[in-house]
């Protein structure tokens, strides 16, 4: 199983969870967070003053797919997460060593 | 004074008015107006409510999330201190008789409304009435220097500086233009506080910051507002409250508050349009705290002039009240590095400048306004309201810093690094604006 981390533009998130859902991965879990990359921020202006803002918003999805799934749900993310621009994020993938439903004590993909 | 219709009017009234107050022992009888009366009960209303929650939204939405609760908890507490204070001691010496001193400061004989009844009437309205409704503008006026200081600064030194402020500056500024003083006398416009209000409470705040310091990271490290959205709630609330404050301050319920009303609206739209315009032209985009911003220089320099010009001389204030002030915010940021951090300075005391220099000329029944005194050239107005601005300017200027070290020697002025660093939310009141669990 393969956990993929993905941090992307926050108005990309529906496109991402459509494109997931249409090609069969069940769930996935979604957070607000902040960071900056390559892009390094970026500038906002009130009242004339201009200030720097450092984090950007982004939204982070994590998902875990067999290992089957990777390449699919990779190629699914980047198609629809992307715009060209900079600021469209990263992905990253882990492995992962064990999985369990909470509800029923299953283990393993059987648990996704 | 405040007074109603033309300005040929004016001096009369506010003579007249002078003495009833000085005097205050006309009844019920002569003269009450049931629709003056209630239309300054309206306003005082309305006033207030400028304050809170207007003002006090309209600043908390410019500072960081740390410090929101700080700054509506100074408006409140202000809000609170100058209402007692104005009962004690400052309505009195504002607008008390001050016997042979009354040219510079109103005397203690109304000091906790003393002699004054449901009877007593000032003009056509009760004297219970003009108390509330100017109470509404010393409540504001200091809350309007909160925009200056916020995020550094010690809630005592808050609280000590204000009471002070009030009786150092605001009672002898409100005396001298509107409670019957030497700038009365010589006949100064200031129909609605451009002078009383928003002058004072500019140039107060320049002088304060430059006592107080610096926000930690100013200029180039600061962080942007945090929540412009309530900025332009309390905008809006600003705007509709202004109508008590302008048209109010006709004191009667006539064709004067209508005109004022009038100008008002006009001066406030066409600064907003104007300082949005320039935004989009300097910066490429026009952003929303801009154009209320543009909004409440637009109001701040009608103020003065309010009763006395028509809808031509409101958009040629408009216009400039929505250019200068914006030129102001940034040039006292960045060009002067003074961080007066929400633009006090800038906005109210450009901003009331402004219109009480203009309105000697937009006057003029031949710029549509509705007069000047009999006998007075736009010359003699014009060398009478410089007069008065720097007389103003120069009290404010001076016992604001006296008051700024005597609070510094005292309670203290500004909290430690860390506590900036933690916000005042926190370390100053213990509570959070946001809880984020």
């Amino acid at each position: 199983m393969k956990l993929i981390i993905a941090v992307i533009q926050p108005h990309r998130l529906d496109p991402v969870r459509e494109a997931l859902a249409g090609i069969g991965v069940q769930g996935m879990t979604a957070s607000e967070v902040q960071g900056y990359g390559r892009q390094g921020g970026h500038r906002e202006i009130y009242r004339g003053a201009e200030y720097t803002v450092h984090f950007v918003p982004k939204t982070k999805i994590e998902v875990v797919v067999r290992d089957d799934d990777e390449d699919r749900v990779i190629e699914a993310i980047q198609a629809s997460a992307r715009t060209g621009r900079i600021g469209d994020g990263k992905l990253f993938v882990l492995d992962v060593s064990r999985t369990v439903r909470i509800r029923t004590g299953e283990e393993g993909e059987i648990a996704l | 004074m405040k007074t109603c219709g033309s300005a040929r009017r004016s001096v009369g009234l506010s003579t007249l008015l002078a003495v009833l107050l000085a005097t205050g022992h006309a009844s019920a009888d002569d003269g009450l107006s049931g629709g003056d009366t209630a239309w300054i009960l309206t306003s005082t209303a309305l006033v207030l409510f400028m304050t809170l929650p207007g003002l006090a939204l309209f600043y908390a939405g410019l500072v960081r999330s740390r410090n929101v609760l700080s700054v509506l908890m100074h408006c409140f507490s202000v809000a609170c201190l100058a209402s007692i204070a104005w009962l004690v001691v400052v309505y009195s010496l504002a607008f008390g008789d001050g016997g042979g001193v009354h040219a510079v400061i109103g005397g203690l004989g109304k000091s906790f409304l003393a002699g004054v009844g449901p009877d007593t009437m000032a003009g056509s309205i009760p004297e219970t009435v003009f108390f509330m409704f100017q109470m509404t503008f010393a409540i504001i006026t200091p809350a309007l220097i909160v925009g200056a200081f916020p995020e550094r600064i010690r809630f005592s030194g808050v609280l000590l500086f204000s009471l002070l402020w009030l009786i150092l500056v605001y009672a002898p500024a409100c005396h001298w233009v509107w409670g019957g003083g030497w700038l009365a006398d010589m006949g100064v416009m200031d129909f609605a506080g451009g002078i009383v209000v928003h002058t004072t409470a500019g140039v107060s705040a320049l002088v304060l910051v430059m006592v107080l310091g610096p926000r930690r990271g100013f200029p180039n490290e600061l962080r942007p507002p945090h929540n412009p959205g309530l900025t332009v709630v309390g905008a809006c609330m600003l705007w509709v409250g202004w109508f008590g404050f302008n048209a109010g301050s006709a004191l009667s319920a006539g064709g004067g508050a209508g005109m004022a009303m009038v100008v008002t609206h006009v001066s406030a739209a066409t600064a907003s349009l104007v300082w949005a315009a320039i935004e989009w032209y300097r910066f490429g985009k026009p952003s929303v705290v801009g154009i209320v911003t543009g909004m409440v220089a637009g109001l701040a320099a009608i103020t003065p002039a309010s009763g006395f010009v028509g809808p031509f001389g409101a958009i040629v204030i408009g216009v400039l009240a929505g250019a200068l002030c914006q030129w102001f915010t940034t040039w006292i940021k960045q060009g002067l590095n003074i961080d007066d951090s929400l633009d006090v300075f800038a906005v109210h005391g450009v901003g009331g400048v402004l219109g009480t220099m203009l309105v000697a000329v937009l006057a003029l029944p031949g710029l549509g306004g509705l007069g000047l005194a009999e006998g007075v050239s736009v010359g003699d107005q014009l060398v009478t309201q410089l007069i008065a601005v720097v007389a103003v300017t120069a009290l404010s200027a001076v016992m604001t810093f006296i008051i700024a070290r005597i609070v510094a020697a005292t309670t203290g002025l500004r909290v430690s690094t860390e506590d900036e660093i933690d916000g005042l939310d926190i370390t100053g009141h213990g509570e959070r604006g946001y809880d984020l669990s």
